[in-house]
């Protein structure tokens, strides 16, 4: 039966899926590196997720006032909780500043200051003096809008090379040498549902995060982790994905995205009585305290009953009390989001808000240069040939336990850019495009076949829904060991329907009651290696904040989560180290080992 | 050759009505057009009963209720559900806009949704794009410049900045486009509100330093002056956008160096 699908053939050097902010720039890199490069995605590249990012992109410019990377990488490894590498931390505070002159140089509309210069906001978690002065402006933004700008930007780029698009292709599964090595993807082409090989030297994933594996998320509807549950099928590991970050300020009820920036251009939160409260547990950073801590300070609020409306389980976020001309010149795009998803004006109104699913810190395994990681315990840096990951999807790991705000799209382009620079040194040019792999494409195609054609008794819609409400109730803000366990329990009973599953539409083009199934197994692999790596991790790290496991715990758990999950949905657990040294040493001008050294985290 | 029907094959005919979901408080009926390529069927126009008390209050939250709970095989785009993606562009009530940022309560009585006018439609609810695409691929929707690239940023004024509000924030929905008339009698060659509004956006960008260039590429019978400000551009564009103004700008601009 999997041979009835007729296959189309295309050769390149790369591949790369996906075509938000990293997508697009490995794809631009991998152009100028003079390979023949393919860049597939399910969604035109302009409504890719990045689209959505506000408030800004974060690099030491010192546009207003004093920075230097040295403060950024160290408020990055505060905010990580101590559990990214240290590495990929120096590499992506040392090259934000001149990603984002690219980026300017590229076209993007960046706000300005009286001088010209790319205007810069206050954003949390990001200081000065190593964390012990004032907030640094620190994140450069196109109002707040500054990732639609950015992604727009690059599509506008990637337009003049040579870079070809895939667009509403939908990419199936990995092709994976019996060497282990990577050898393209699968895609199948949504317009006139024929199925498209891709082999090339090397594949890119950035397919973004899985915010859709829980209910309430401020992602988009194609967040669904299909990179991760393409690297899960290929029986590689997935890096700390219990950390998952709740963003304080999505609109109560829609869960639609108000950005940090608001905090930063003055906004505060108050309880119901009216209390700015993170004066309370935040005495230095108050409202910009990184967002895990923003987070639970919310969460514990609204549980001692200070939370506000008719049934007190929300925040109120203030922005009434600022000039409007500041709000009309830079939050207008969170003005027009308030007016028409909580009904508030907010030059006059509190917007209600609520902790709510954003980013997934965890993800594919992967190095600084963008290479994904196949680690054993002798060789914890094991690389997996022809495979990268950069974005959401990649775990390098530059925000180990917590992300902080406006360091995601300087992620995109930092890693983006340094993928395509590390395939210019080690794809060989003269080496022939992998051959065919036929038993490979039997396998894919028989898993498209099955789902094509699945006959059960659930509807898609309900095994995803059962899903998102298990991962929001037991993998929330706050866990514990009994509501992790039930978590594993539910979620794997859930995971045991899949096969149950019931695909209605049978056709080929434009089916996307099949696309959702297909990024329905996507979603339940990450959501289930999400809540057995949370159960298991027996601390309190950044995002992962375990009632009964209160403190971090640097001694057993300063390490990287590894997951496994096979087709059973039965998963595996493993650790590699966290890399601590960084890329330069003190003595060369790198950062003082002395001021990154695990500490207490107080902001 | 102007057409004043639809071709016989492409009439909507009236399509089935759905049952209404057992137990609902509050229902809300919407009429969609439905178009399956793999049938020599006309489209036609599929009756629904959306449990309002179940469901977000959007119209794009209705039609996903729809796909979870009744008919799984409709088909639309959408992604961000918030107003910046521009996915889930669709006629809906007889104006074009997006799904997600338009209220059920902004009308009374039945909703009636089409996929955006005068495109060639793949399936239901979702239209090929290409030929927008590359209209806006052709206006070189990048910076362009001669000078030599300063180390740091180009220097832009907080004024100059200013003059691309209102033009960088189109989220190529066609919604613009797709409501023109003009557009639709000559969308080969015309290259429709949402392009030109791009194309205003380069050529008033200050650090962009090939306008002639741009202009020149401009300065054709079709390309621009096929814009005769009917304003439906501007009527629709869900992000408040108007095009017709810049349309109007890249005018002046061009009598403008005429007579410099």
């Amino acid at each position: 039966m999997a041979s009835a699908y007729e296959i189309i053939d295309h050769e390149f050097d790369v591949v790369v899926v996906g075509a938000g902010g990293a997508g697009l720039r490995a794809t631009l890199g991998m152009a100028e590196q003079g390979f023949n490069t393919a860049c597939i995605t399910k969604v035109f590249p302009t409504r890719s997720h990045t689209v959505a990012a506000q408030g800004g992109i974060a690099a030491s410019l010192s546009n207003m006032g004093p920075d230097n990377w040295q403060w950024h990488m160290y408020d990055t490894v505060k905010g990580s909780d101590w559990l990214g590498d240290n590495d990929a931390m120096e590499y992506l505070a040392r090259q934000a500043p001149a990603a984002i002159y690219e980026l300017e140089h590229y076209g993007v509309p960046f706000s300005r200051t009286e001088e010209g210069n790319i205007y810069q906001r206050p954003f949390g978690g990001h200081m000065t003096e190593f964390g012990d002065g004032p907030p640094v402006q620190r994140t450069c933004a196109a109002a707040d809008r500054t990732g639609h700008a950015i992604l727009h930007t690059l599509y506008g780029q990637s337009l003049r090379n040579n870079a070809q698009f895939f667009i509403e292709y939908f990419a199936l599964d990995l092709i994976m040498g019996d060497d282990g090595a990577c050898e393209g993807v699968i895609a199948w082409k949504l317009d006139d549902g024929t199925m498209h090989r891709f082999r090339a030297k090397s594949t890119v994933l950035a397919t973004g995060g899985y915010g859709r594996s829980f209910f309430s998320a401020t992602s988009a509807h194609t967040c669904t982790g299909d990179g991760n549950g393409m690297v899960a099928r290929a029986g590689l590991p997935l890096q700390d994905m219990e950390f998952v970050q709740f963003h304080p300020t999505g609109i109560y009820g829609a869960g639609v995205l108000i950005t940090e920036g608001a905090r930063g251009e003055g906004g505060y939160l108050t309880n119901s009585e009216g209390e700015r409260f993170m004066e309370r547990y935040a005495p230095n950073a108050k409202d910009l305290a990184s967002r895990d801590v923003v987070s639970r300070c919310m969460t514990l609020e609204i549980r001692e009953g200070r939370g506000v409306g008719p049934k007190k389980d929300h925040i109120f976020l203030h922005l009434d009390h600022l000039d409007p001309k500041v709000l009309h010149q830079r939050l207008p795009g969170i003005t027009e989001s308030a007016k028409i998803f909580a009904g508030v004006d907010l030059t006059r109104e509190p917007i209600p808000v609520l902790p709510t699913v954003h980013y997934n810190m965890g993800g594919i395994p992967a190095n600084y240069h963008g290479e994904v990681l196949n680690p054993t315990d002798a060789e914890p840096d094991r690389i997996v040939p022809g495979l990268m990951a950069v974005g959401e999807a990649a775990c390098a790991s530059v925000h180990g336990a917590n992300r902080l705000g406006s360091n995601s799209l300087t992620d995109l382009v930092v890693f983006g850019r340094a993928a395509a620079l590390r395939a210019g040194e080690v794809i060989d040019r003269s080496a022939p495009i992998p051959a065919i792999n036929k038993a490979q494409d039997d396998k894919i195609m028989a898993r498209f076949d099955r789902l094509r054609n699945a006959n059960g008794s659930k509807p898609t819609a309900e095994l995803r829904d059962a899903m998102q409400h298990t991962m929001q109730e037991d993998a929330a803000v706050f866990r514990t060991g009994e509501t992790l366990q039930s978590g594993v329990a539910r979620m794997s009973e859930i995971y045991g329907r899949l096969p149950d599953v019931k695909v209605t539409d049978r056709s080929l083009i434009w089916n996307t009651d099949l696309v959702e199934t297909l990024e329905l197994e996507n979603l339940m692999a990450n959501a289930m290696v999400t809540v057995v790596s949370a159960e298991a991790r027996h601390e309190s790290r950044g995002a992962h904040a375990r009632e009964d496991f209160p403190d971090r715990d640097d001694v057993a758990w300063r390490k990287h989560s590894l997951s496994w999950i096979d087709d059973a949905g039965k998963v595996r657990l493993g650790y590699r180290p966290v890399h601590v040294d960084p890329l330069t040493p003190h003595s060369d001008g790198g950062i003082d080992l002395k001021k990154i050294a695990p500490k207490v985290r107080v902001y | 050759m102007v057409e004043l029907l639809l071709p016989k094959n492409s009439r909507p005919a009236k399509g089935k009505t759905w049952p209404k979901p057992a137990g609902a408080k509050s229902l809300r009926e919407y009429h969609i057009y439905r178009y399956d390529p793999d049938s020599d069927a006309n489209p036609r126009i599929d009756t629904y009963f959306v449990d309002t008390s179940d469901c977000g209050p959007m119209i794009l939250d209705g039609l996903l209720w729809i796909k979870n709970k009744v008919d799984p095989t409709l088909t639309l785009r959408r992604s961000c559900r918030e107003g910046i993606c521009g996915s889930c562009s669709m006629n809906i009530n007889g104006l074009n806009t997006l799904a997600c940022t338009k209220g059920m309560d902004d009308s009374t009585g039945a909703i009636k949704i089409y996929p955006l006018p005068h495109m060639p439609v793949v399936k239901d609810l979702v239209p090929d794009l290409s030929n927008f695409y590359a209209q806006h691929r052709a206006i070189e929707p990048w910076l362009q410049t001669t000078s030599e690239t300063p180390k740091t940023e180009w220097k832009q004024s907080i004024e100059e900045r200013s003059k691309l509000d209102g033009l960088y924030e189109c989220i190529l929905c066609a919604c613009c486009s797709t409501s023109c008339p003009s557009y639709w009698w000559n969308g080969e060659k015309y290259l429709g509100p949402a392009a030109l509004l791009q194309a205003y956006r380069w050529l008033i960008d200050s650090r962009d330093e090939t306008t002639q260039a741009r202009l020149d590429d401009l300065e054709d019978p079709f390309k621009l002056y096929r814009c005769h400000t009917i304003m439906n551009c501007a009527k629709v564009c869900p992000k408040g956008l108007n095009p017709a103004k810049a349309i109007a700008e890249i005018k002046k601009m061009m009598v403008e160096r005429k007579v410099a």
